[in-house]
């Protein structure tokens, strides 16, 4: 099989499966809340209610398509497939086990990084086409969080790079494999990246206490104010689907990917990915949010230098100890 | 924080910084933080605040033009839905009114029962505040759901009680010239005393959220602070006054129903943001607590509805024809004044006022909100608490 059709086939795949838990997703959050809030969820479409989501998804099909006469209509309409397709876009360069993953770029912490970044783009194409002024600030506050906060994901996702000497997925992990997982190895550096870097991303996918931009008790719906229909399905999938992949890109950098003993790789870089993803949910029933100008107080005063001085330690561990590739 | 200079409520948007790029929000009317319809005009600069003009009215029902066509007995489950979150309080008010004006006294027994339902119903109240500031804080989808869920929860079981003596979970039509028209059981005292011990223990875990948990700590500690004498110029009492150093509470100050013989403890704090009104809220809620377990028990055998000529602790008569009460309900001063001799063959009144806390709370909104974020604004709103019904009548 040549490198494209690979990549064509595995990208499918992968794009299908995680899409697919992403939408179950949605119905394990409603329950998962409910159980935390002593309510029952979901119950009545399918066995536990595990088919509501057909039913909500079916609902959201049919419904108008509206587009506000005074919005710009062309980018009213690019704005959410855009937001999905870039946020799934990152998922290409993820290993989920030695054999699969879509592309095993060599710049593949670079790749992710620098697409994963692109999703600030639509998000303020939505804002701003849907001529509304909540949706107008939401999008402000959107495009001022995502660019703050990917300065520390970018650090922090340097220290793996750095310990593993390599941007590539797989080097990364096999460095974990033979050595120790980077959360617990060497401690300390390691340990803060990921906590830095699992707050970026949680500020990055607009989850609480992150979830300024969309802050539905100030903005109403923030940047998907305007929208109705699979447009508003789409905006909510890509944030879903955002806090998946990070999930996944944090299990693969800081807890080793695939590495784990007696079952197939596959099945540990699930579990981890899933364990992650279900650690933001437990977060966001939790807590409350942030404000804007606290959240990027957090951002520039503490995560931004602490990120920076753990990328020099890890260089310089690498430089006295010496590891990775 | 941001440096909020010179506050000025009466701000003249023209004479504004003409370079700055203004933004006009409307508030509501619906908006999912004003609880109600309540439309706040927001002038933004940026995403901070530089002027707010609050606008009632968008729930006005006329009730007391209404209550002139109807008589005292059909004027108590009107009046219910003013402040809908604790109907109790307002029938308690307008039944004392009508005493005072007539000047009948209320049985013991009936006395007993109105202070049981006002300090059960006060808890509901600050109950549901808690609940819907969580979510104004956290979101429908987050953590301040949660709280909300959590809290409506312990709000049922209340409802519950009431449910049990009256048969209404929520306008209760309970409270008559008089007296009371439900009577307690046996089993009411003991469900209470079980209820409450459950209330208590949870609500501990309540506290425990807002003091210990730091973002709610930031979003609310030094915002909004309301100066104890702009409290009293606006006419703001309550938990809001309290909560600013006006140490005022009429179950203590002027005490009716069977205050008077209880010592009501009056929670106050010096700051007057919206981490103070929180705190100020959460002990009143223990102090419910209290006065309904210390009184409970005690509660006097007899009848309960009487028309007995006399007066009532609380009563205030003007004339023959004129009467008024003040009671101190979960949001302040709730008054009623009335003036009997109405269409009705006198069985009416000729005029009803009703002097609101909620209307006072949401007159301090120009003074509070500027300086502040938008998301600010749904925080101090929150803890305003100010009741839409109640608001515009």
């Amino acid at each position: 099989m040549t490198p494209l059709m690979h990549g064509f086939v595995w990208g499918l795949v992968i794009a299908t499966v995680l899409v697919t838990i992403a939408v179950l997703s949605i119905w394990f959050e409603r329950k998962f809340s409910a159980r935390m809030q002593s309510r029952l969820g979901p119950t009545l479409v399918g066995p536990a209610g595990i088919l509501q989501l057909v039913a909500d998804a079916l609902k959201m099909m049919q419904k108008e398509d509206l587009i506000p006469e005074k919005a710009d209509s062309i980018l009213f309409r690019l704005a959410p497939p855009f937001t999905v397709l870039f946020t799934l876009s990152v998922a290409a360069v993820i290993p989920f086990s030695e054999n699969v993953l879509a592309a095993d770029l060599d710049i593949g912490v670079l790749f992710m990084l620098a697409v994963g970044g692109l999703v600030v783009f639509p998000v303020w194409i939505a804002g701003w086409s849907s001529n509304n002024k909540y949706a107008l600030l939401g999008a402000m506050r959107a495009v001022a969080q995502g660019i703050a906060y990917e300065i520390p994901l970018v650090l922090s996702a340097m220290v793996p790079v750095v310990l593993a000497q390599s941007m590539r997925f797989s080097d990364i992990i096999s460095v974990q494999a033979e050595t120790h997982w980077f959360v617990i190895w060497p401690l300390g550096p390691g340990l803060i990246a990921f906590v830095i870097f699992f707050i970026c991303s949680l500020a990055e996918a607009n989850r609480i206490p992150f979830d300024i931009p969309e802050a539905e008790s100030e903005l109403v719906a923030g940047v998907t104010t305007e929208y109705a229909g699979m447009r508003f399905g789409l905006l909510q999938m890509a944030e879903y689907l955002h806090t998946l992949i990070a999930s996944a890109v944090a299990a693969a950098i800081f807890f080793g990917g695939w590495d784990g003993p007696f079952a197939p790789g596959l099945h540990w870089m699930v579990l981890k990915t899933l364990a992650l993803f279900f650690t933001i949910f437990w977060i966001r029933w939790s807590l409350v949010r942030f404000r804007s100008d606290q959240l990027m107080a957090l951002c520039w005063k503490y995560l931004l230098p602490l990120s920076l001085l753990l990328v020099m330690v890890a260089a310089l561990f690498v430089h006295y100890c010496g590891v990775g590739a | 924080m941001h440096s909020v200079t010179g506050v000025d409520p009466h701000l003249d948007i023209e004479t504004y910084d003409p370079s700055a790029d203004l933004m006009v929000l409307n508030l509501g009317p619906q908006h999912p933080s004003t609880h109600g319809v309540f439309r706040v005009k927001l002038y933004l600069d940026g995403e901070i605040i530089i002027k707010a003009v609050p606008y009632a009215g968008y729930l006005h029902r006329g009730v007391e033009k209404l209550c002139e066509e109807l008589t005292f007995v059909q004027i108590i489950p009107i009046v219910d839905k003013n402040d809908y979150v604790s109907p109790m309080m307002n029938e308690q008010a307008i039944a004392m009114a009508c005493e005072a004006m007539l000047g009948i006294e209320v049985p013991p027994r009936a006395l007993y029962l109105r202070t049981i339902f006002a300090e059960l119903q006060r808890l509901a109240s600050h109950l549901l505040w808690l609940g819907t500031f969580g979510m104004d804080l956290g979101g429908a989808l987050g953590g301040g759901a949660t709280l909300f869920m959590y809290c409506f929860r312990e709000r049922e079981t209340i409802l519950g009680l009431f449910e049990e003596v009256t048969g209404c979970r929520f306008h209760y039509n309970t409270h008559a010239v008089g007296g009371n028209r439900h009577d307690i059981t046996p089993k009411f005292s003991c469900d209470t005393k079980t209820t409450l011990e459950v209330i208590e223990k949870r609500l501990e875990e309540y506290v425990q959220i807002f003091s210990s948990n730091r973002i709610y700590r930031a979003r609310t500690q030094g915002i909004g602070v309301l100066d104890g004498d702009l409290a009293n110029s606006l006419g703001i009492t309550g938990p809001l006054a309290r909560a600013s150093g006006v140490d005022h509470d009429l179950r203590r100050d002027a005490p009716y129903h069977i205050y008077g013989e209880l010592d009501v403890k009056v929670f106050t704090e010096s700051a007057g943001d919206c981490f103070a009104r929180t705190l100020v809220r959460l002990n009143e809620m223990y102090e419910s607590i209290r006065i309904v377990r210390e009184i409970i028990d005690s509660v006097p055998e007899g009848p309960i509805l009487g028309m007995k000529p006399g007066k009532s602790p609380g009563h205030i008569k003007i004339d023959a024809s004129q009467g008024y009460s003040c009671i101190e309900s979960p949001r302040g001063e709730l008054g009623t004044y009335i003036i009997g001799g109405g269409k009705s063959r006198g069985a009416s009144a000729y005029r009803l006022k009703i002097r609101s806390p909620s209307l006072h709370a949401a007159s301090c909104i120009p003074y509070l909100f500027p300086g502040h974020t938008v998301s600010d604004a749904v925080a101090i709103l929150g803890t305003l608490d100010p009741i839409m019904g109640e608001v515009d009548r």
